[in-house]
């Protein structure tokens, strides 16, 4: 009986694929989708957009260039785009996308954004990073909060301290926590890391007008002002609490050292609350996830998103819009950003899958939009062009490795590196 | 099929034999150095364009702190590099050259860390450095509880560091080289030196080292090419850091070319490098033809 049916069934799954395919060969197209997230939970988040362009009958060329940063994939990117041949879709964020689309090569969304009012959908500080020249280019599919204190509770409970709102505070933690004998701040010395904790402070500190008006304007004024003093001095003060090993590590090896309880704290974005759910740890219980000291009310944002490239072939446009408009859809949204770690891009979701901290960023998100105090993150690439990113980021890590430096040198040479276009 | 033709083809087919590696070379090596230089005088950013910007590519380059950096890295390592590798490499090559046993297996030894790259050594070295892992770690796990070797997390220091791997990489190689070079000097020389009453030191001194002279050349020649395009071995060891402490030349045209989108500084720093191999390589190209037409 089942030898004869089983073979049946099978024809008739058969016969109806064909005829799905048949039906589809007319207007499937393919997209190429050059994209970086290639470590475990990343590459997850990715096959969830794969799958569902592939339930719009459309194919998906995998096109991973390994390597977190990005760095390579856009040099990969670069010389196909040289050569007239781009890719559909690429993961490119921030300023980037403005640096792009200067060279005429992204394809115009705005049809997509209309029929899904993607206007809405988005904080404006969001869709202007997205557009350019008024035009959507790019689609938005997650937001990282990059000002995150991350803690361990039994080291908190050891040191007798408690979780720092401000500054202050904070310092007074990471005494009780070295007296304990414990590393305070888990720090990994690369130049995106110290840049990292530097925008926290700057934020804390300062404040989110302070931080819109030095690091996003760069007003020369503002950087060499008594607030940035008072930011850089306390930044070289977190160093004190970091251990001596801390040059080269990489972030997630930091990470591992608050969920070990080696280290009690670290400032890092949300990406780290993936190494300790992958690490079985439960938010809340088995660790802390707070806003950096003094950001409470604010929020740094770091965006993925895939900006689209002018195409030729139709069936690939259709595609590639098909793409834009799932991408923006509340389900892969949602799937997406369980498997990343990250929050999704559109305001109004429903967050009752998400974990408290997710939820937390998810409100703050909201909130912050409408108080305007939700600044892009400079240390991501998601507010300033890469070079004066970069010129930047080396005066900070100069000033953080260079003990002979003093703030008034460092805040001199921010201005000079922030004149760098 | 005149003899005439023959004597033509035959006349001209080293020259067809030639030309088609002449004119891959002339494209890629050539042509590609030519565009180099072409897009330092252009505002290139991302992309390559061709708006012309005269110097002003090569005077933000020497405005830039991080290009300073980079040189005078470049000057220490370089030293430093060939230096060191030229007198460790001489000494061991002197020290093998004593008709020892087992000369072919310690030959091997000394010459294996040639057949890593750069990257492994780099990695390796990496964690032999660091203080809380290798020897630091190692020495105070002895009792030691006082030492300290943090080179690699010193930003005044890290460059150092650069030059212990890679003088512990190539020394192996610049001995091979010495001990090649040792090895054709006629023992008759020698002999006679010593029937003259010449010590050890002095026959080495006088004799032997003088006589190695071409040996010098081309061993300087290598090393100092190694030293200014490296790249992976900075990569590997520090990455740059701390901060950019340890940046070199080639890991600043990278940068600049490829992360940070200011491909016309990039391409105005690799000029930059072009011209500091060319004032090493030509005037030894210059004697080394004229020595030969001599």
């Amino acid at each position: 009986m089942t030898f004869h049916r089983f073979p049946a069934r099978a024809l008739h799954i058969a016969a109806a694929t064909t005829l799905f395919c048949a039906f589809f060969a007319a207007q499937a197209g393919e997209v190429e989708v050059l994209h970086y997230w290639t470590s475990g939970g990343e590459a997850k988040a990715a096959s969830a957009l794969k799958a569902t362009l592939q339930g719009k009958g459309h194919s998906w060329k995998d096109f991973a260039v390994a390597g977190g940063g990005g760095d390579s994939a856009m040099t990969v990117l670069k010389s196909r785009v040289v050569s007239g041949n781009a890719p559909a879709a690429a993961q490119i964020k921030g300023p980037s996308i403005q640096e792009w689309g200067n060279e005429g090569v992204l394809a115009n969304l705005d049809d997509v954004a209309k029929a899904n009012n993607w206007d809405a959908l988005l904080p404006k500080v969001v869709s202007d990073v997205m557009k350019h020249k008024g035009h959507y280019v790019a689609v938005p599919v997650n937001v990282h909060r990059v000002n995150w204190l991350w803690a361990n509770p039994e080291a908190l409970k050891k040191a007798n301290a408690k979780m720092p709102t401000n500054w202050d505070e904070f310092f007074v933690t990471a005494e009780a926590l070295k007296k304990a004998g414990l590393i305070a701040v888990a720090h990994g010395g690369q130049n995106w890391q110290d840049f990292t904790t530097f925008e926290s402070v700057a934020l804390g500190v300062g404040g989110a007008d302070f931080y819109r008006k030095a690091l996003v304007q760069l007003d020369p004024a503002t950087i060499k002002g008594p607030t940035m003093l008072k930011v850089l001095t306390t930044f070289k003060r977190v160093k004190g609490y970091t251990d001596k090993n801390a040059p080269g590590r990489d972030w997630n090896l930091a990470t591992a050292m608050v969920i070990r309880g080696e280290a009690g704290m670290q400032l890092m974005g949300d990406w780290a609350k993936g190494e300790f759910i992958a690490a079985g740890k439960a938010p809340g219980k088995d660790f802390l996830c707070a806003a950096a000291p003094g950001t409470a009310n604010a929020f740094t944002f770091n965006i993925d998103s895939f900006a689209m490239f002018k195409i030729k072939n139709t069936a690939n446009l259709q595609a590639q819009k098909d793409m834009a408009a799932a991408i923006m859809s509340p389900e892969f949204q949602e799937t997406f950003n369980l498997n990343k770690g990250s929050i999704p891009a559109r305001l109004n979701m429903d967050m009752s899958k998400f974990d408290d901290c997710a939820k937390l960023s998810s409100k703050d998100f909201v909130a912050t939009a409408k108080g305007n105090t939700l600044v892009p993150s400079i240390a991501h690439g998601m507010a300033v062009s890469s070079a004066a990113e970069g010129a930047i980021k080396d005066v900070v890590s100069q000033f953080w490795n260079t003990d002979a430096m003093t703030p008034e040198q460092a805040a001199d040479r921010l201005v000079a590196a922030a004149k760098t276009r | 099929m005149s003899p005439g033709f023959a004597t033509r083809l035959a006349r001209w087919m080293p020259k067809l034999a030639v030309a088609p590696g002449f004119a891959l070379s002339f494209a890629f090596i050539y042509g590609l150095i030519a565009w180099n230089g072409v897009l330092s005088f252009s505002a290139s950013r991302l992309l390559p364009n061709y708006e012309w910007v005269g110097l002003a590519q090569y005077v933000a380059l020497f405005e830039s702190e991080r290009w300073i950096v980079a040189l005078t890295n470049l000057g220490i390592f370089s030293a430093l590099f060939i230096g060191v590798g030229l007198a460790l490499g001489l000494f061991l090559a002197v020290l093998l050259d004593q008709k020892i046993r087992a000369e072919g297996a310690l030959r091997t030894i000394y010459l294996y860390p040639m057949a890593l790259s750069f990257i492994v050594t780099g990695t390796a070295w990496k964690w032999i450095l660091n203080p809380g892992l290798g020897l630091e770690h190692l020495v105070r796990s002895w009792g030691f509880e006082g030492f300290s070797f943090d080179w690699l997390v010193n930003p005044d220091m890290a460059i150092y560091t650069v030059v212990i791997a890679g003088v512990w990489q190539s020394a192996g190689f610049v001995m091979a080289l010495f001990l090649a070079g040792l090895r054709g000097i006629d023992d008759a020389i020698l002999k006679a030196a010593q029937i003259d009453g010449a010590t050890l030191p002095r026959i080495y001194w006088r004799i032997v080292i003088p006589s190695l002279r071409p040996v010098f050349f081309s061993t300087l020649l290598v090393l100092a090419h190694i030293s200014i395009k490296s790249f992976d071995l900075v990569m590997a060891l520090t990455a740059g850091g701390p901060g950019f402490a340890t940046d070199m030349p080639a890991t600043f045209m990278y940068a600049m070319s490829f992360s940070r989108g200011q491909i016309g500084l990039g391409a105005a720093s690799a000029t930059i490098m072009l011209c500091t191999v060319a004032a090493i390589v030509v005037p030894y190209l210059y004697s080394e033809l004229r020595g030969a037409r001599r």
